[in-house]
């Protein structure tokens, strides 16, 4: 297995603020790797240390087998990225876009356009319009276009599905798993707990420090305590009772139903937490033993 | 049951930019106490409705009443009556938190007596004292959104608009916001909420959904699975954006 990215105890600080604490990580040949955080966690900071744009106060990191520091200039030329805010020209249009990218890499949109068609063959109607008249779907392809004319080797995307809606997501996701197939490997960064079942492996990153870096099924296997989802007809006051409850360790919302932790180790009772409930004026009382998610296991870690 | 108390009543409500329709003769009313979800894919049309629904932008044609308010000729006495927080815009990063609830109470017109009260009830709440003279650009994003969602209703409106209050904040922060927003619902407060959480969605009692400038559903959730014959709202989702 050929390693694409390894980094070595990487560091850096603004100020008095720790962005990234120790960071140890490896992207093997041909993955989708996640970089899965809230905002503030440190993954644009590291994504920026990898493409070479901001120096790390200490540490190591190797790119495609180049140093980020010796060999950032090869870096750039090897690599396609995808910042986090839309960076294209938005007074040139569509496809003057496409052909500056291409220009800037010493190649044409002719010569690599087997790679970039089934993305941009989508805007490419649009191909005479400002990049600025886009709308936010659209923009994105072209971004993406942009990042991929060159025929990198490795796609280093910074947060490519924050603030859009489910739909565009599932869709873009399509996308880079049509580029995997295609043979590019990719880092992909975002704050999406759900997007994590979509890569290979990933890494959890909270403040600066990564919680856990793995596949996503380990990680939900590594869980450490019993796992139930209850529900009742009135989820305020089920939050609330449970948070009463003697014995309970975490109470989390998850959509129409509650995840819950037990502080006994011991097997857990239900009918104990059932009339407890009962006892709190509610109805329709479900309670299941599931499995983790990773945001369970997120949450477990912070 | 009572009828419920109406304080968001839209009819026919448009808006066009040129030819392009992005509000296309929405109807529908919000009860008093409610958490109303209002979804849709980017570029459906929620903005432009929720900018009309706040006082921003005159409709081109329809008619909206937010608590009791008319939205062509009282949208000052709206502006008064509702909270309104986004995600892209909250507090002012160099001023402290208690400056930032200074400026919002005294834009809401509260007596000096009173910003002392809140500030006080407001700090002890969230228990955050401490941070009291910290500039907002010192505090985790957590920290911010909890406290402009807090400032958003500090003059106790009838209606808070809440424009994706929760994105990009950690898992276990997105649910502590949630317990404000719950909060404020059982008070009596009527939250008007956009997300691209479909979990959360699942915390509103009633979700309407927006798709290309018409609301094409709207019910309470565990209605609109049944309808769909789905059991998770992003289900749901998918199958009406994508038609």
């Amino acid at each position: 297995m050929k390693t694409i990215i390894e980094t070595n105890n990487i560091n850096k600080s603004y100020g008095a603020v720790t962005a990234l604490h120790d960071i140890n990580i490896t992207v093997n040949d041909g993955e989708i790797f996640g970089l899965i955080g809230p905002d503030g966690a440190g993954k644009t900071s590291l994504i920026r240390i990898l493409t070479t744009l901001i120096l790390p106060d200490n540490g190591s990191a190797n790119v495609l087998g180049l140093d980020i520091i010796n060999d950032f200039k090869s870096i750039r030329n090897e690599i396609g990225y995808m910042p986090g805010r839309f960076s294209l020209y938005q007074d040139l249009t569509v496809e003057e876009n496409l052909k500056l990218f291409a220009t800037i890499f010493g190649t044409t949109i002719e010569e690599n356009y087997d790679l970039v068609k089934p993305i941009y063959s989508q805007i490419e109607s649009f191909k005479n319009r400002k990049a600025g008249q886009l709308s936010g779907g659209m923009k994105q392809k072209l971004a993406l276009s942009c990042a991929l004319i060159h025929k990198p080797k490795l796609l280093i995307l910074d947060e490519p599905t924050t603030g859009v809606d489910p739909v565009s997501r599932k869709e873009f996701w399509d996308m880079l798993k049509d580029l995997k197939k295609a043979g590019i490997t990719i880092l992909v960064s975002t704050p999406y707990m759900d997007e994590a079942s979509l890569c290979d492996r990933v890494a959890l990153i909270q403040g600066g420090k990564i919680l856990s870096v793995s596949t996503p099924q380990s990680i939900i296997d590594a869980f450490p305590k019993k796992l139930y989802s209850i529900s009742a007809d009135n989820m305020h006051k089920l939050i609330i009772a449970l948070r009463n409850f003697e014995f309970s360790n975490t109470v989390f919302t998850f959509g129409e139903t509650v995840h819950y932790t037990d502080r006994r180790n011991s097997v857990i009772q239900t009918g104990e937490i059932m009339k407890y409930l009962q006892n709190n004026d509610l109805k329709e009382i479900k309670i299941n033993e599931i499995n983790a998610g990773i945001e369970d296991c997120f949450m477990e870690m912070m | 049951m009572e009828a419920p108390n109406i304080v968001i009543k839209v009819e026919n409500l448009t808006k066009k930019f040129g030819n392009f329709i992005a509000v296309n003769n929405i109807s529908f009313e919000v009860y008093k106490g409610e958490i109303f979800g209002f979804l849709g894919a980017n570029g459906a049309g929620k903005s432009t409705a929720m900018k009309m629904l706040c006082g921003l932008w005159l409709p081109t044609s329809g008619n909206a009443k937010i608590a009791g308010y008319d939205i062509y000729k009282e949208t000052e006495l709206i502006k008064k009556k509702i909270g309104y927080m986004s995600q892209k815009f909250s507090l002012y990063e160099d001023l402290t938190v208690a400056e930032n609830i200074r400026f919002y109470a005294g834009i809401y017109g509260l007596s000096n007596q009173q910003i002392e009260a809140k500030t006080n009830e407001l700090l002890s709440k969230l228990g955050i004292e401490e941070l009291r003279n910290s500039l907002i650009k010192s505090l985790p994003l957590g920290w911010k959104q909890k406290l402009a969602f807090s400032v958003a209703i500090i003059h106790d409106p009838e209606i808070v608009f809440l424009d994706e209050p929760t994105g990009g904040v950690d898992p276990i922060t997105r649910r502590q916001f949630w317990d404000l927003i719950y909060d404020a619902s059982n008070r009596g407060v009527t939250v008007f909420v956009t997300t691209h959480y479909m979990d959360e969605a699942e915390y509103c009692d009633r979700i309407s959904m927006m798709v290309a400038g018409k609301i094409e559903a709207l019910d309470k959730p565990s209605i609109l699975k049944q309808n769909y014959g789905v059991s998770t709202m992003d289900e749901v989702f998918l199958k009406l954006a994508r038609g």
